[in-house]
């Protein structure tokens, strides 16, 4: 029988599946923050019971913390109320938790890969939807709720029905300045932010193959914003590459054993999808939203369609969002004057996207009109900047590094984009509101970030790469 | 610990014609600060709810007195976007048991089975027809029966089979929580944990 990479992982980790019911699956790894936690622990305490398998939960706080005085108690309590029960709860509960005074602190989906806490051929799981992030090593990885986190907590299983798998194939080569931001944004705009629905997303052909971990991960992040459950990549040289020595990959004989497995995981010749999309790289340039959902998406160069052949309640909702962002069918988006600009998040605070955008900036100045956050994944991220002398180069350009966050990607902590500004922000939502009460977001590649870090308004990066 | 049970809700319903509504407008992130699952109910749909005054939106069907009831019924792709369980708390301590819908995300269907809502998906011909409806008798009523998987439109009588997981369904007719059922099977999972071989 042939086996899609997805059903080869799924299938090996039921523990039982009920009739016309769910599967129980089995958990190898658990993600945790302080946002979607507290209550699956208070859930623990009503029913008098410990974390079944405390060592293969992983915490850090990340959502509420501050990107300025980090070393400074939290000062706003609704911030750091959270994120000191995260830390009783897992020292109460015997997990492993980076906090705040930890080196390696950042965001859950930053932290976890670099320290080699996330492997091939693993479930995983966290309460936060873009758990999908994981995907880039070739494990079942996808976010879920409060009630399945303390399901997980209980007793290391879940219960999943098994979704539908898709295929999204790519092939070719991308362009210059076109990144994997760009790729998966375009992708969301061909098959909307419902189009994933249902399904578990496997990513293949020669495009994918070519990313390194880093663009691979930023792909498989955005794939809950088509409501696909997850995305994953068939692991290779360059996965078993990252994981070497990172501090919880396995080591000597246990990695030999765990290479035994992990090099099975692939989809069989000939193995069955639900459904399958082709895509060509090179028709794909950079991307910039224009709307207040992921697919709501286009080439930087188009400018923002109209609504009026769509079904009612469909031209209901495009114009309300363009509305919302006080923009019109028709309109090309360069030259639109922006007010800030947000390099970070999940899904481009990784050092390579810091790479992208001081390789971008060097030589140039940030433009005066622009406030510019420049929020590091992880403290290892900001580590690795200073170690490769990015810091200089940014500073030169007139800007300033914050310290690790989930920051403005949704504006739990201070930094809040004010109502009716506009942002260019690299994170993966521009939902109304995501960045701050009436912010205005447009979803982009750290190249598009950084040039308009520069102009001050929405530029195609590829009319001034260094 | 059980959740309340779920025979037959007959109720007016709330109309919110809106789709891919996100769980950042269901429930903002700054709101999500609390460390327990109650209070979320006065913030549900917060910045569609009140103006940047705090002032309620008087055309917002949550403000809006013609409205009423335990259905909340809203555009396709209902509760997209983040994994927040906030967003069923909050549609919950609102007082809802039922969100209809032609398109629901999947783990916002999976947190609001869990808090012990249903999540009727109907076809987009039915949700037009609710819509329509709703709009010149807003206080038309809505049957929703979980024994015979039936939403019916109590003034003409149509009606329309919804799906449900049928261990779902007997959890929510008994007020069954998965939680129980898990720790139950402790012995099962350490048969597997013993015979697994990867990391």
């Amino acid at each position: 029988m042939m086996q899609t990479l997805f059903d080869k992982i799924w299938d090996g980790h039921i523990v039982s599946s009920i009739k016309d019911g769910p599967d129980v699956l089995y958990i190898d790894r658990h993600l945790l923050h302080e946002v979607t936690s507290p209550q699956a622990f208070l859930g623990l305490d009503a029913r008098g019971i410990k974390a079944a398998r405390p060592g293969q939960s992983f915490a850090t706080c990340d959502h509420n913390v501050p990107t300025l005085n980090q070393e400074k108690p939290i000062e706003d309590p609704s911030c750091r109320i959270p994120v000191e029960k995260l830390a009783e709860n897992t020292a109460r509960h015997g997990i492993t938790h980076f906090g705040l005074n930890n080196p390696n602190q950042g965001v859950i989906h930053v932290m976890a890969p670099e320290q080699g806490i996330v492997l091939p051929g693993q479930t995983i799981v966290c309460g936060d939807s873009h758990t999908a992030t994981h995907g880039a090593f070739g494990s079942i990885a996808f976010g879920i709720g409060t009630s399945e986190v303390e399901m997980v907590l209980a007793s290391q299983c879940i219960m999943q029905p098994k979704p539908k798998k898709m295929l999204i194939s790519v092939e070719g080569v991308l362009g210059k300045g076109v990144t994997s931001k760009d790729l998966i944004l375009y992708v969301i705009s061909k098959i909307t932010a419902g189009g994933g629905t249902g399904y578990f997303i496997e990513y293949a052909g020669q495009t994918i193959r070519s990313l390194s971990m880093e663009a691979r991960m930023t792909l498989c992040n955005m794939s809950i914003e088509m409501g696909a459950r997850g995305g994953i990549i068939a692991p290779d040289e360059k996965t078993f590459e990252y994981l070497k020595g990172r501090p919880y990959a396995p080591k000597g004989a246990e990695w030999d054993q765990a290479m035994v497995y992990w090099k099975t995981l692939f989809s069989d010749e000939g193995a069955v999808f639900d459904k399958v999309l082709t895509f060509d790289a090179s028709e794909i340039t950079p991307m910039i939203t224009y709307g207040t959902n992921p697919g709501m998406g286009m080439k930087i160069g188009d400018s923002i369609p109209s609504g009026a052949n769509l079904a009612e309640s469909d031209r209901i909702s495009f114009e309300k969002a363009l509305k919302y962002m006080n923009l019109e069918s028709g309109q090309s988006l360069l030259g639109k004057k922006i007010q800030y600009v947000f390099l970070g998040s999940c899904t481009n605070g990784r050092i390579e996207d810091f790479r992208l955008f001081a390789g971008f900036v060097k030589g140039k100045q940030k433009h005066p009109d622009v406030v510019a956050w420049l929020v590091p994944g992880s403290g290892n991220v900001a580590r690795q900047i200073r170690e490769e002398g990015l810091d200089k180069i940014l500073t030169a350009a007139g800007f300033s590094l914050r310290q690790p966050g989930c920051s403005a990607c949704l504006a739990m902590n201070d930094d809040k984009v004010p109502s009716g500004m506009y942002a260019v922000s690299t994170s993966n939502r521009n939902f109304e509101g995501r960045q701050g009460p009436g912010s205005r977001t447009f979803l982009a590649s750290p190249l598009v970030a950084a040039a308009a870090a520069v102009t001050g308004q929405i530029t195609d990066p590829r009319n001034d790469l260094n | 610990m059980s959740l309340q049970k779920f025979t037959v809700i007959e109720s007016a319903v709330v109309p919110v014609q809106v789709e891919n509504i996100d769980t950042d407008q269901i429930i903002p992130a700054r709101f999500l600060k609390a460390t327990t699952r109650e209070g979320f109910g006065d913030n549900l749909f917060r910045d569609w709810r009140y103006d940047t005054q705090n002032k309620p939106v008087q055309s917002f069907p949550l403000n809006d007195a013609r409205y009423s009831g335990s259905i909340l019924v809203a555009g396709k792709n209902f509760g997209c976007g983040s994994s927040r369980e906030h967003a069923a708390w909050a549609i919950a301590g609102a007082g809802f048991r039922v969100v209809v819908s032609s398109f629901f995300a999947d783990i916002f269907k999976n947190n609001a089975l869990n808090n012990g809502i249903l999540p009727v998906q109907v076809s987009d011909a039915f949700l037009s027809k609710i819509f329509a409806l709703v709009a010149v008798k807003p206080k038309t009523k809505i049957r929703v029966d979980l024994e015979k998987c039936e939403i019916t439109l109590a003034e003409t009588g149509e009606k329309e089979s919804f799906e449900i997981n049928a261990y779902k369904r007997t959890c929510l007719l008994n007020g069954y929580d998965d939680i129980d059922y898990l720790i139950a099977m402790k012995d099962q999972i350490e048969a597997f944990e013993a015979k697994k071989t990867w990391v």
